[in-house]
């Protein structure tokens, strides 16, 4: 009756899992209850939860994306903290069992759930503004990904307290990801809960590629195209073309292991080597699918705060493509050790040289975007110059190990970790904090505290080299990723320093809480209000509405003369908005529950599947489908809003643009 | 003449790193073969080269931003200026350039530090054969010369080639001897190759460098180089092990342990490594001198078959 699932699977006797059980109850009751006494089910139910609004939804992933980083840092420096403790016979406080599942899940939650959701967040929120759309292509398709992604990242956490996570890393590779060296739940969850979110971040993929190909505002061509949303295309395309991949890789290892397949067993006839390939076929293309919309976003920020255009826009766009394309033929360089030829070793180790160059433009471009022009040190531009440093350093140990020769000393040791948290903290996270603090006034309508967003930055920017440039250090003296113990005296003092840096990037996080709060709590002061909907005076789109912009986001659709519209049209006395215009009635999609319904059958099928509890798998599968054809039937899935709500709005909004002239 | 100037550059370049790590204990920026010499050679040399854009892109961001901040005014302030195609130019040059020269250099050391090419050695000197089998969680050494086994402990003779054929009885893990240099899987059903040297005489950390499960912390291995003589002591006091490595031993070595000692055997079946190849290719294994698929006797494992 309930497969593999009994009383011992929930690991009472691990003293931190019950903590963090009870901890997590608390703050679960807390919120509902809090929910429950102001009375808001409704509202987050009528407004948030079955939401088809894209700047509803992008909040939501990045609020989904926040609490990913809290866990997967959790974990961070609960590995740091072992290391630092077990060494020279002692065996630190974290067995290998339980250390084995925080270094699995630290990955898969940061790249899965923290920095693919957080992505998903900024390109919901950001995208259609941009481009002058009142909605993505497919509005209940976006809510869907959206819940695909959160099931997932909550099956995750549910392994945390019945049955246990993966331990075989966050790629799984097989043979030890088999039936045979892992028995257990763990790489049943982890199958789950990536197939999961991959349906539905492929999903994201089209429907923004189709948004951005469809719904352009008028004129807008694509070489008029904010360079935001061009990081966003050739990202939305990387999804369209890995995503499918990974799901194949996992699939197949799903096979071996539920129906004694043989594709990547040692025996049979399987081949390891074999999912090596495809899931670095996805895996490559991945670190792209991250960056590139941080490099669009640092693109906005420099341009805005400089004062002046960005520098070489049309070589930003065809570098940013360039890689978009390079980035799919480097995926070898994941595994020169395999015994590969020197000619296919060599071919990878170019290409994968190649993208520096693309790369290097696109920093050379953001220098120059700065020169001559009048620099405003508002705090996103803080983690501009940080990330431009630190991915400098970042992309010149990639290229370390790029060389085939070089990387067979340095492979899979910790230099390998120090250089791609070097690249996804100092260019992925700091580009999306750095998103986050421009974009938060035109979500919510007010700005984030200055102050603390320093503090932040400081926090991050140096615990970031506190706890990373050891690592490079033990990478050269021979220390492998993923040990749990270790009895070398030359590693000790590198760790301990490491750990000190992870206690800098803690009080980093604790400084964006403080900010968040701050900010929330000040929101009304007027220096923090945006009545205008521009409050960095920038130069695109979504800055020429209201902040928060109406659910429709445009009354009126603007009309694209140039790069940069909206500084155009600013310079030239144009009203974007076209304020007291000919107002049409406005088509819109109606919210609808079925993005969510289908999310939870996922979650009970996934949970059913994998404790082997056919019957719930059964039940969450046939409810997936129901909700399939039953939104398939619905044709009551739109409406109009009528000229006289359109006016109203607008009239609101024009109002408190002429409020805000006055105070000036 | 363009030939030369390239191996001059990297001799140059290292010769003056040598000076700047010297007193370094950092283990793979401390050879102690040739093989690892040249790779550390090579990273030196890639850093520098790299070095000369990324020191001045560090220094113009600061000084950029420094010198356009906002209360400024003294700076020029050009904000219409967005297109350059002079500097255009210099962008798109300066790193194809550096990264022109990386190619040029990783095209020539995949072939001359490939892990499949066996090295010269000085004339008179006949390299010797190991025969790695990485097991959970321990590493097992065939000597197939001496017909000698041994178990997380290797020797050699400084200044001799080792050729390694390598494979595993379990999952996936890397060979490292951080000191000698390059590393390659371990994977079961197949051999991957590895040519190594010790040009001085010491006693190594060896590691297994890809994550393996349970026991993988502890499953490491001193390699000990010395010198001839000093070697042939050392086979013969493994050879006077009364522990013997045959097919009804094996299943039990083969066993999971964690942090299994230093174990030494004076006989090992002839053919071991060759039929835990043949195991998972329905009893074939490559003679990877001919390239040919050769059958291998499967009595000896009739009773150590995998689970399925």
């Amino acid at each position: 009756m309930l497969g593999k699932l009994t009383l011992s699977a929930i690991p009472y006797d691990v003293p931190i899992l019950v903590g963090t059980f009870i901890g997590a109850a608390i703050a679960g009751l807390a919120v509902v209850g809090l929910i429950t006494y102001y009375g808001k089910w409704g509202y987050l139910w009528r407004e948030w939860l079955t939401s088809v609004d894209h700047k509803r939804i992008g909040v939501m992933y990045i609020v989904v994306a926040l609490v990913a980083l809290f866990r997967g840092f959790a974990d961070a420096i609960m590995m740091r903290s072992q290391l630092a403790l077990a060494y020279a016979g002692n065996p630190g406080y974290l067995p290998p069992h339980h250390y084995d599942q925080i270094f699995s899940a630290h990955g898969t939650i940061m790249i899965f759930f923290m920095a693919m959701a957080f992505m998903q967040g900024l390109m919901n929120i950001v995208v259609p503004l941009q481009i002058g759309a009142r909605d993505v292509a497919f509005p209940f398709v976006n809510t869907l990904s959206f819940w695909m992604t959160t099931v997932s990242f909550l099956l995750v956490n549910v392994s945390l307290f019945i049955g246990e996570f993966s331990q075989c890393g966050w790629l799984a590779y097989p043979p030890l990801s088999e039936q045979q060296f892992s028995p257990g739940v763990g790489v049943d969850y982890y199958i789950w809960a990536v197939q999961l979110s991959g349906v539905g971040t492929l999903l994201t993929g089209v429907n923004f590629f189709a948004t951005i190909v469809k719904m352009r505002a008028p004129g807008m061509t694509y070489m008029r195209m904010p360079v935001f949303t061009w990081t966003i295309f050739c990202t939305t395309v990387l999804i369209m073309v890995a995503f499918p991949i990974l799901t194949v890789a996992i699939g197949l290892l799903g096979l071996d292991r539920y129906l004694g397949m043989h594709f990547f067993t040692n025996d049979g006839g399987g081949n390891q080597m074999l999912y090596l390939s495809v899931i670095w076929g996805w895996g490559h293309p991945e670190v792209y699918i991250l960056v590139l919309p941080a490099f669009g976003a640092f693109s906005e920020i420099t341009q805005t705060f400089s004062r002046k255009p960005l520098f070489g826009y049309k070589t930003m766009v065809y570098a940013t493509a360039s890689i978009m394309v390079l980035s799919l033929v480097v995926w070898v360089h994941h595994f020169f050790t395999m015994g590969a030829g020197p000619n296919v070793n060599a071919f990878f180790g170019i290409m994968t040289m190649v993208i520096a160059v693309p790369t290097g433009v696109k920093i050379f471009n953001w220098l120059f975007t700065m020169y001559k022009g009048r620099i405003e040190f508002h705090a996103t531009m803080y983690w501009v110059i940080g990330f431009m440093i630190t991915f400098s350093i970042g992309g010149m140990t990639g290229v370390m190990l790029a060389i085939p020769a070089s990387d067979f000393v340095l492979h899979n040791s910790l230099f390998v970790i120090a250089h791609f948290h070097n690249v996804i903290i100092g260019g992925v996270y700091f580009g999306y904090v750095a998103a986050m603090n421009f974009w938060f006034p035109k979500a919510f309508g007010f700005k984030l505290n200055e102050a603390w967003g320093k503090r932040a930055f400081w926090c991050w920017f140096v615990g970031f080299y506190v706890a990373f440039m050891p690592l490079y250090v033990l990478g050269f003296e021979g220390m492998t990723r993923r040990m749990n113990h270790y009895d070398n005296p030359e590693w000790h003092p590198w760790l301990l320093i490491a750990e000190v840096g992870a206690v800098l990037i803690a009080i980093g996080i604790v400084c964006q809480l403080t900010q968040l709060y701050v900010s929330i709590r000040d929101r009304n002061l007027a220096e923090n209000r945006d009545l205008t909907g521009d409050p960095w005076n920038a130069r695109t789109l979504e800055w020429s509405t209201s902040s928060p912009p109406p659910f429709y986001n445009f009354a009126i659709l603007p009309e694209v003369h140039e790069l940069d519209a909206f500084a155009h049209d600013k310079e030239a006395g144009i009203d974007t908005r076209q304020a007291g215009g000919n107002y049409q009635p406005i088509h819109m999609p109606k919210n609808t529950a079925c993005g969510f319904l289908i999310g939870a059958f996922s979650f009970v099928m996934g949970f059913g599947a994998i404790w082997y509890i056919w019957w719930l798998a059964a039940v969450g599968l046939i409810g997936v489908i129901a909700t399939v054809i039953a939104r398939s039937s619905d044709n009551d899935v739109d409406y109009y809003v009528p000229v006289s709500e359109v006016v109203r709005i607008e009239q609101e909004h024009t109002h408190n643009l002429m409020a805000a002239q006055a105070a000036e | 003449m363009k030939k030369k100037i390239l191996p001059r550059l990297t001799k140059l370049m290292s010769l003056s790193s040598a000076a700047l790590l010297a007193g370094c204990t950092w283990d793979t920026l401390d050879p102690k073969g040739v093989i690892g010499a040249q790779e550390k050679s090579l990273i030196l040399t890639s850093t520098y080269a790299m070095l000369l854009v990324v020191i001045p892109v560090c220094i113009l961001t600061l000084l950029f931003a420094w010198q356009y901040r906002q209360s400024n005014t003294s700076a020029e302030y050009l904000p219409k200026w967005s297109h350059s195609n002079k500097i255009e130019v210099v962008i798109w040059a300066i790193p194809s350039l550096i990264i022109l020269f990386l190619a040029v250099l990783t095209y020539q050391t995949c072939h001359s530090l490939d892990p499949y090419k066996p090295l010269e050695a000085e004339a008179n000197v006949k390299p010797i054969h190991v025969d790695v089998v990485a097991l959970d969680w321990k590493w097992l050494f065939i000597y197939p010369d001496e017909g000698i086994a041994t178990v997380n402990q290797m020797a050699m003779p400084v200044n001799t080639p080792v050729d390694f054929r390598i494979t595993s009885d379990s999952v996936m893990n890397s060979f490292f001897i951080p000191q000698l240099g390059t590393m390659i899987y371990a994977m079961a059903g197949m051999q991957t190759q590895l040519h190594l040297i010790a040009n001085e005489a010491g006693d190594f950390q060896g590691e297994s460098s890809n994550f393996s499960g349970r026991g993988f912390s502890d499953m490491r291995f001193r390699a000990l180089a010395m010198p001839a003589d000093q070697y042939s002591a050392w086979v013969e006091k493994v050879k006077a092990s009364s522990e013997q490595l045959d097919s009804a031993s094996y299943p039990k070595l083969a066993a999971p342990s964690e942090a299994n000692p230093v174990e030494y055997f004076s006989h090992v079946d002839a053919g071991l490594f060759d039929d835990i190849v043949a195991k998972y290719n329905n009893g074939m294994v490559m003679d990877k001198s001919t390239g040919k698929m050769l059958h291998v006797q499967q009595s000896a494992m009739s009773d150590m078959n995998m689970k399925e």
